[in-house]
């Protein structure tokens, strides 16, 4: 139906043509899901755009053919290439919330598309918008006709895409990452929707992603890129149980699943063997009745409600739950960068949640405790070299300078895997693994007794991941620091953690060990969060290495 | 700033800079323009051809020639004289009142940007009033109020710019106060100021100079045009607005050059410096660098 | 419904202490003035003992604070005082000369808004097209501008040269005579007059001052169009409704267009700013009778009052202009508080 030969895309920069994709070919079949999975830059976005020729000023379609249905779409004109987009191949898109017009009604958007095809007429547009809505399970549809997008979630503003997709009636649906950004729940009831949608429609998608495990749940078949080309075509269960290309070999180590140990992430030959790390019986932290309100527009807006737990020395804790739930909160009053509210934070048998932020900077504890941040892009000064960046808190703390402060630099650098040419680039210089490895050196500098990881990986491919996971367990061991993981993936907080809190809506709803709360889960929250998360089919390397840790 | 090699950072900035000037011949041009007048302005006054002042009636009103290349204006004064001699005046008065607004501005916007709350609040009411009068309006005023010195053009001319830079500063700390640098310099040990000031500040840099170069701009005109309806610099000083202004008695009777060169010379200096806006952002902007 | 006004009052609220702050800017800096009203409102056969009474009648022997009373008491009756230089009460002055300073700023801003965000729009789509060029062109030339300098360029080539426009002296030439005053805009007067010389008349004499400040403001107005176009262009939605098949037309005035007036309109206030001011040197060269070439006179001659009420005029005609700004925002941006949920 859909048959993709030798396509290549071309841009022109300022640098000169670069070729984002390199001759790819796919067939697609009536009522076939294919997934096309790649890290960033592997060109899988753009492969979409130029199917349906959208793609942006300076991008071409260089060579090669897209017959839909035995029509040629690359030759199609415009015009008829706008009769074929909406109405019989749609298209979805990340970021819900910014793929609808700001500042029109959700339903009005709808109705722009129906009009288009022909599909409405004036006098039977609204109604028609309004059974699109219902299509996608919104719930008063009549009245969420009238919203605009920012007054809807991002789950509901991803429906609404899926309607405004579906309206028209297609026949294949392009759905490009369409969970990114989305919480883990919701992630699986827009994916769930998606697929019954295509089932009960007898619709063709293709679905990009750079989540193996999600591809591989809800795709028939699916395509490796990278760098502009497949590097495999399979079955979804056939590629992660029998990956011939070693780059997808790479991606289905490096993807997080029950059952494996973090070693196993990394491709087979970088692999060393685990070390142990040792869980002391001494309470490091302990965190009482911890409450945090904050004054909102409408009202005081309680962010944390009284929470308890304890951290032993050595441990790793896991702190789980999705965006809004308290765990950024948590995590900024533990690193002493917000003032509690209330409660009491007990470090190494002192209280120290009482000490007011501004006043713990010059407090001796100051260097022991602190944190990796979620986005290594964002927590870099742009204008800080990789080595003022690691050597901030070595200056600012250590009193470190001249010959020894450089020597310590050498060593994190060292310590953390970052080459030492790379000390003297900046943020932009360096590849996102590396400022995660300069964000790690510079945390760990002054020697922590406990640090704080908040999403450390959320923004890196998932091979980077891995590497980065790795690091993170064996400084841990060599170091013999104290970790709390804040994490939204369960597959990742399994790796790491000895022990996990999950959060929601300012509360622990369940806390324990790891294995207890990850296999026989007692709140239903945490079971439905362990239900939400993608489950890759575990890989046939997971029955070589032990799994128990 | 870098423990590595300090001698290394200032040639990178020299380097730099050459990589800017050769990358963008807008740039370039701007930059070559800028450095014409600054030199005007250091050495013009000995290099002039005429005494600027000295009048000559047997040579009122002559068109351009050899021995006047600009032409002479109404009391025989050598307009080419009067017009390099003023861009010292006009120059100093721009670059001093952008310095003024650029400080205070940068000062209270970032504590409103980076504190908020009432702080934050007052000095919105206070940039809205400022800006409530149309900013000449009120340069006309604060200059007529203090009397006619050049001090009170510039200090007239800074108030006005106060809020742009303030608004500028707000905004552009506003973003990156919870940015995971900023938290990770407090974890360093930086208190908020310093947090502040070595942190978050320098990052607003390269959007404030292209303010920096559209209000060296406007602060030109800005004194140029209080000099045209007497308000500003007095007569016989030769002063770009000033000499529009008394050109422009003659051009009805055809006398051209005794407002346009002036006027030219004013044009090409603002032009000047709106055109260096995006080659200043990219000389303080790290990003740029390779 | 009710929380749908509640905005809208929040940003009258808001002017309040905008206004307030006006009020006592505009009365200290004409109190700092140098010069003696007192001394000029007693003329110059004045003596002694007359000046003082003079001075006791204007209330300028009390302290600053009641002084400002007396000036609060007196605005909120609507006298802004007598004009030295005229003799008539600074109310009557500015209400007869502000309509030619309105039609002038109106005229011009209607001008290069039609030039400048077609332009603006068009160097969007076309972008690193040549019209993308010639609008950075004359984005940079025309701020470069001093208004007065243009005004005099455009009268040497005009008037001078080719002797297509009027003598450069007020707003009609003598051999017309004013139309009936109803609005005080002498191109809405005459046609409601019906009296289509009067018009050309008028309209000739406007063109020049109108095209001078016009050439000013096509900077900031084209750059920010395109600018925000450009925005808007390469937003997640433009791409949304390219995939769902919308003509490009829907998606260029529907999406795009839309999205980006939000920003210009913002700037249309900051413009209306320049404008305000420019205007006192416009009218200076082209000897329009306004309430910028009045100021001027005042000023020169520290005819406080009179100055008084020009900068509060000034600052009061600014500030409704910001606020129907803002509800016009408010109105096309639901995102600002008047989401009907």
């Amino acid at each position: 139906m859909l048959s993709v030969k030798d396509l290549s895309v071309a841009f022109r920069t300022r640098k000169g043509q670069v070729d984002a994709v390199r001759g790819i070919s796919f067939d697609l079949a009536p009522g076939e899901t294919l997934g096309i999975v790649g890290e960033s830059g592997s060109g899988k976005s753009v492969t979409s755009y130029a199917l349906m020729r959208i793609l942006d000023a300076g991008g071409r379609i260089s060579q090669g053919d897209v017959s839909w249905n035995g029509r040629d779409l690359r030759a199609a004109s415009e015009s008829a290439m706008r009769q074929v987009r909406g109405r019989e191949i749609s298209m979805i898109f990340q970021n819900p919330r910014a793929a609808l017009n700001p500042i029109r009604k959700v339903g009005h958007q709808i109705e722009d598309v129906l009009r288009q095809h022909g599909r409405a007429t004036r006098a039977n547009a609204h109604e028609k918008a309004i059974e699109a809505l219902e299509a996608v399970k919104i719930r008063d549809a009549a009245g969420r006709y009238h919203a605009y997008p920012f007054e809807l979630s991002g789950g509901m503003c991803q429906r609404v895409v899926i309607a405004l997709a579906l309206a028209c009636g297609p026949k294949l649906m392009i759905a490009d990452e369409p969970t990114t950004g989305l919480d883990i729940t919701t992630q699986k009831a827009v994916m769930d929707l998606m697929g019954d949608l295509i089932r009960e429609r007898g619709m063709s998608a293709i679905v990009i992603t750079h989540d193996l495990g999600l591809a591989a749940e809800y795709c028939d078949r699916l395509a490796v890129m990278k760098d502009g080309q497949i590097v495999e075509t399979g079955a979804s269960g056939d590629l992660f149980a029998n990956p011939r290309h070693p780059y997808t070999r790479k991606l289905v180590d490096a993807t997080p699943r029950p059952g494996v140990n973090i070693r196993d992430l990394l491709p087979p030959e970088i692999r060393t063997p685990d070390l142990p790390h040792d869980v002391g019986g001494r309470a490091l932290l302990e965190v009482v009745d911890l409450v945090k309100i904050y004054p909102g527009k409408s009202g005081p807006v309680h962010a944390v409600k009284g929470i308890n737990f304890t951290i032993r020395e050595g441990q790793s804790v896991g702190l789980v739950g999705e965006s809004g739930c308290g765990k950024s909160t948590t995590s900024s009053m533990l690193v002493r960068l917000l003032d509690p509210t209330s409660g009491a934070v007990v470090f190494d048998g002192h209280e120290i949640g009482g000490i007011p932020a501004e006043r713990f900077l010059r407090d001796a504890r100051r260097g022991q405790i602190q944190m990796v941040f979620q986005d290594a892009t964002d927590s870099l000064n742009p204008r800080h070299n990789a080595f003022d960046s690691i050597a901030e808190p070595l200056r600012r703390l250590g009193a470190l300078r001249g010959a020894a402060l450089r020597a310590r630099v050498r060593e994190l650098a060292h310590l953390t895997g970052l080459p030492e040419h790379l000390l003297s680039r900046y943020p932009h210089q360096l590849s996102g693994g590396q400022k995660a490895r300069v964000g790690i050196a510079r945390a760990i500098a002054l020697d922590p007794k406990f640090l704080i990881l908040d999403e450390p990986t959320a923004a890196l491919d998932v091979s980077i991941q891995a590497v980065v996971l790795n690091l993170l367990a064996d400084l841990r061991a060599r170091l013999g620091m104290t970790y709390l993981f804040v994490s939204h993936d369960l597959n990742v907080v399994r790796l790491l953690c000895d022990h996990v809190i999950v959060m929601q809506d300012g509360q622990i709803v369940e806390q324990g060990p790891t294995a207890a709360v990850m296999d026989a889960p007692t709140h239903p929250y945490t079971r439905e969060l362990l239900n939400s998360a993608p489950k890759p089919p575990a890989p046939p390397a997971a029955a070589l290495t032990n799994a128990a840790e | 700033m870098s423990d590595l090699a300090p001698t290394q950072t200032s040639n990178g900035m020299l380097t730099h800079l050459g990589h800017i000037l050769r990358e963008n011949p807008v740039t370039a041009l701007s930059f070559g323009l800028f450095a014409f007048f600054v030199g005007q302005a250091l050495v013009g006054q000995w290099l002039v051809p005429y005494d600027p002042l000295a009048t000559n009636a047997a040579q009122a009103l002559q068109p351009p020639s050899a021995a006047h290349w600009f032409g002479t204006d109404q009391l025989g004064r050598d307009v080419f004289s009067r017009v390099v001699v003023a861009t010292r005046l006009d120059l100093t008065i721009s670059v001093l009142a952008v310095a003024i607004s650029f400080v205070f501005g940068s000062v209270l916007g970032a504590i409103a940007g980076y504190w908020g709350g009432w702080l934050d609040a007052v000095l919105n009411r206070i940039l809205d009033t400022i800006m409530a009068f149309p900013l000449f309006v009120l340069a006309m005023g604060i200059v007529a109020a203090l009397g006619n010195t050049i001090e009170n053009i510039i200090y007239a001319t800074a108030i006005i710019n106060i809020p742009f830079y303030a608004r500028v500063v707000r905004a552009e700390v506003n973003i990156r106060r919870e940015a995971g640098f900023a938290l990770a310099a407090r974890l360093s040990g930086n208190s908020h100021l310093r947090t502040l000031a070595f942190h978050i500040f320098p990052n607003a840099l390269p959007p404030m100079m292209v303010q920096v170069s559209l209000n060296m701009g406007w602060a030109i005109l800005n004194a140029a045009g209080l000099s045209f309806v007497g308000l500003g610099v007095r007569p016989p000083t030769p002063e770009w607005g000033i000499m529009v202004a008394e050109g422009a008695n003659y051009i009805i009777s055809g006398h051209w050059w005794v407002a346009l060169f002036p006027g030219m010379w004013l044009m090409l200096a603002v032009f000047t410096f709106n055109l260096m806006g995006d080659g200043l952002r990219d000389l303080v902007d790290p990003r740029r660098r390779t | 419904m009710a929380t749908r006004w509640l905005p809208i009052l929040w940003r009258l609220v808001q002017t309040i202490p905008v206004v307030i702050g006006v009020v006592i800017i505009s009365f200290l800096l004409t109190r700092a003035l140098p010069g003696d009203p007192a001394v000029q409102f007693a003329g110059q056969m004045a003596t002694p003992e007359s000046i003082e009474q003079v001075r006791a009648a204007l209330g300028l022997d009390k302290s600053l604070p009641q002084q400002f009373l007396i000036y609060c008491q007196a605005l909120l009756q609507g006298d802004l005082g007598q004009s030295v230089a005229t003799g008539r009460p600074v109310l009557t002055d500015l209400a007869t000369r502000l309509p030619a300073s309105l039609e002038l700023t109106l005229t011009s801003l209607l001008l290069s808004c039609l030039i400048a965000i077609p332009l603006g729009v068009l160097a969007a789509v076309r972008q690193g097209s040549w019209v993308d060029h010639l609008c950075r062109v004359l984005v940079t030339a025309g701020v470069s501008l001093p208004t007065f300098f243009t005004g005099i360029l455009l009268i040497y080539i005009f008037y001078y040269l080719l002797g297509w426009a009027p003598s450069p002296l007020g707003r009609l030439d003598f051999v017309y005579f004013d139309p009936p005053r109803v609005t005080g805009f002498f191109l809405i007067d005459s046609l409601l007059d019906g009296d289509l010389r009067t018009f050309t008349g008028a309209a000739k004499q406007l063109a020049l001052p109108a095209i001078t400040l016009a050439l000013f403001t096509l900077a900031p107005i084209a750059r920010m169009t395109r600018a925000a176009m450009l925005t808007a262009l390469s937003s997640d939605y433009i791409r949304t409704a390219c995939a769902a098949g919308l003509t490009p037309r829907k998606v260029l005035f529907g999406y795009a267009f839309r999205n980006a007036l939000l920003p210009v309109v913002t700037t249309l206030g900051m413009v209306f700013s320049f404008v305000l001011g420019a205007n006192v040197l416009v009218e200076k060269v082209f000897a329009w009778p306004g309430i910028g070439s009045y100021a001027v006179e005042a000023l020169v001659q520290s005819d406080y009052a009179a100055v008084q009420g020009f900068v509060l005029a000034m600052a009061l005609l600014f500030v409704l202009i910001n606020l129907i700004i803002d509800l016009s925002y408010a109105l096309i941006d639901p995102r600002i508080g008047f989401s009907s949920k």
